[in-house]
């Protein structure tokens, strides 16, 4: 019994994890109809930055973000600028090839600099834990999880409280409409694809401390972020916030109670059903004819 | 116009048929059959994604579907090594195409950009469970295929070049036929229009099903070409995220949604890809070479070489054949000409 209670406590702690990775990915979907493949390995990306800023530099891992969010932010910034804007026509299938093509560049510089050993993020939080009840919990997943908890509740005010977040969302809601009323959606489209790959910056950090990766890690990452965002609604921050708690939950549940191999096929079996019954999943809309 | 149409075809199908017996290096031949293979596996996705304009990035599920059945029914059957797996290789299509039913129509009810992510969820579904399903798989440990013992090292490739080339033209017959079909012209008005199309009384639901179907029937004998030729398939090999892409790169190349375009990008990047890798042993500079390559041809060439090539020909055309004519019937023959081209986009390709 006490396994089930950790297997949810855990899940929950790394599900807002995923659902920082995912926010990223859902942000960009929300305002530009672009799904980046890139997110997986920015993700990695991020967390190799926070790797070496803390084992050359002796930076923090949570302070190095202060620089490796700004630094993966002009990164997002001038991907939009200069390869995806150009794309006139067909964004859809481009966006998704380009964000791709960047992707494989950043694999293999990864891979070239790095090579394909696995790595994990080190602080003394990453290995001390504390007893809660009857099994011991390390301090990184806490740390994570408030991290997630303090981006997500910054991003959840600088959307519906700020002036730019009303821009966002009249973005999210109708481009053409939004242009019309004076909003200069190229600039917002730069800077929440920006913020999207900032997250990921954030995300990388909170992922390199709780699992071994390499840059091959991507595939798996990017599948599962996939995963979560058409399980709570494209373009969706609470879907995504409740698609990803429930996965991990499912997950560890399904590990704990059955085999920790077939832990991931239950939630995407679950995912399959979810998309028979409601194809634009949790809190999505229903995509209708082009504007 | 005709007549020299058809000569061309001729000449170059039959330098396709004396490729191997002028370049007999095993080197050569087997870069040509994977390219045989992708060309195959580009139009077969090109009947679904390219006419119907539903790009799917999961077709490399049913190439892994394809592989797995083959070598399970080899298995299963103690098929030796030899001609007779080919024979099974529809089967294994057929295998291919029975999954893509019920994940076609779950996919299909979303549009545009869930619908591609749909489809990629769904390829690693099925790459999981080739990893999970031990029992049929065996998972990582993955699965071997008959050895054909008597087929010399210099003979290999070649049963292969031809009966993927045979495969790689029934195809083509296929693609050219839709194509050409008023089936295949309401795929084109689903991806023109899918609304104005249903209003029109295209039954969208079922065109579109069956054209995906038909996708991964090709797409899963390709699989199971492939298998048979590599003779040991793995999960990662065989449902491989990069396969998904290279062929929609090599569609989006030589031009989606026309017959001849998802054949000219493969016949351009398929040696490439086999290339690099043997020119640098390290497969970073690879991914680096080939993702940047990627980023090029799409920012400089979004539509593809075969309907930027057609645009320059059909205006160069109209000119000639307007000199000395009166401007009356300058402008009806450009309409007709733009109507008929309309009709039928670039099939004349």
């Amino acid at each position: 019994m006490s396994l089930i209670v950790d297997a949810i406590i855990t899940g929950i702690l790394t599900g807002a994890v995923y659902a920082l990775m995912a926010s990223g990915l859902t942000l960009i979907f929300g305002v530009m109809e672009l799904i980046n493949i890139g997110q997986g390995i920015l993700i990695i990306l991020g967390a190799y930055l926070s790797y070496i800023l803390e084992q050359y530099l002796h930076i923090d891992l949570f302070l190095g973000l202060l620089i490796t969010m700004p630094l993966l932010f002009f990164l997002g910034f001038l991907i939009e600028v200069l390869l995806i804007r150009p794309i006139q026509h067909d964004r859809t299938v481009l966006s998704i090839l380009v964000t791709f093509g960047i992707a494989l560049v950043i694999e293999g510089l990864l891979n070239l600099i790095f090579s394909a050993n696995y790595i994990q993020l080190h602080a003394w939080y990453v290995t001390a834990s504390f007893p809660i009840g009857d099994f011991y919990l390390s301090y990184i997943y806490v740390f994570d999880f408030l991290l997630a908890i303090v981006l997500l509740g910054g991003l959840y005010l600088l959307l519906y409280r700020s002036k730019f977040g009303r821009s966002v969302r009249a973005s999210m809601q109708n481009r053409t409409a939004a242009t019309l009323i004076g909003i200069d959606v190229e600039r917002i489209s730069a800077i929440t694809f920006g913020i999207g790959v900032a997250l990921a910056a954030a995300g990388g950090m909170a992922f390199g401390s709780t699992n071994a990766f390499n840059a091959n890690s991507s595939y798996d990452l990017i599948s599962r972020l996939l995963a979560i965002i058409i399980f709570g609604g494209m373009g969706s921050l609470s879907g995504a916030l409740i698609a990803s708690v429930s996965m991990l939950v499912i997950e560890n549940i399904t590990a704990v109670i059955w085999s920790p191999v077939w832990a991931s096929t239950i939630f995407f079996i679950l995912l399959v059903v979810i998309l028979a019954l409601r194809p634009q999943g949790l809190l999505g809309q229903v995509e209708g004819r082009a504007q | 116009m005709k007549i020299t149409k058809i000569a061309s075809l001729l000449l170059l199908l039959a330098i396709a048929l004396a490729f191997p017996l002028l370049f007999p290096n095993p080197a050569v031949t087997g870069i040509a059959v994977f390219t045989l293979l992708f060309a195959m596996a580009t139009t077969g996705w090109n009947i679904f994604s390219g006419y119907s304009g539903y790009i799917a990035l999961g077709q490399g599920g049913y190439f892994g579907l394809g592989a797995y059945a083959l070598a399970l029914l080899c298995q299963g059957w103690n098929v030796p090594g030899g001609y007779l797996p080919f024979c099974l290789v529809p089967l294994a299509g057929l295998a291919a195409a029975l999954v893509a039913i019920p994940l076609g129509w779950i996919a299909l009810r979303a549009r545009r950009h869930t619908f591609v992510v749909i489809t990629i969820a769904l390829f690693f579904i099925l790459q999981l469970l080739a990893y999970n399903l031990t029992g049929l798989t065996r998972g990582s440990t993955g699965l071997s295929l008959p050895i054909p013992a008597d087929w010399s090292g210099d003979f290999f490739n070649i049963p292969f070049y031809y009966v993927t080339l045979l495969a790689l033209l029934i195809t083509i017959g296929i693609s050219w036929w839709i194509r050409n079909s008023k089936y295949g012209l309401g795929l084109l008005a689903i991806r023109d229009d899918e609304d104005r199309a249903s209003g029109l009384g295209v039954r969208t639901g079922p065109f579109k099903l069956s054209a995906y179907i038909i996708s991964a029937f090709i797409i899963g004998m390709t699989g199971a070409l492939w298998a048979y030729f590599v003779e040991a398939i793995y999960p990662a090999t065989a449902f491989d995220p990069l396969f998904d892409v290279a062929i929609a790169l090599m569609a989006f190349l030589g031009g989606l949604g026309s017959l001849t375009g998802p054949l000219l990008g493969a016949l351009i990047l398929e040696p490439a890809q086999q290339y690099f890798p043997l020119q640098f042993s390290q497969n970073s500079y690879y991914l680096i070479i080939y993702g940047a390559l990627f980023l090029i041809v799409i920012l400089l060439m979004p539509r593809g070489i075969i309907p930027t090539f057609q645009v320059h020909w059909r205006i160069y055309q109209t000119g000639n054949e307007t000199g000395g004519r009166s401007p009356h019937s300058v402008i009806t023959t450009s309409l007709t000409k733009d109507h008929k081209n309309n009709m039928k986009k670039s099939d004349s390709a």
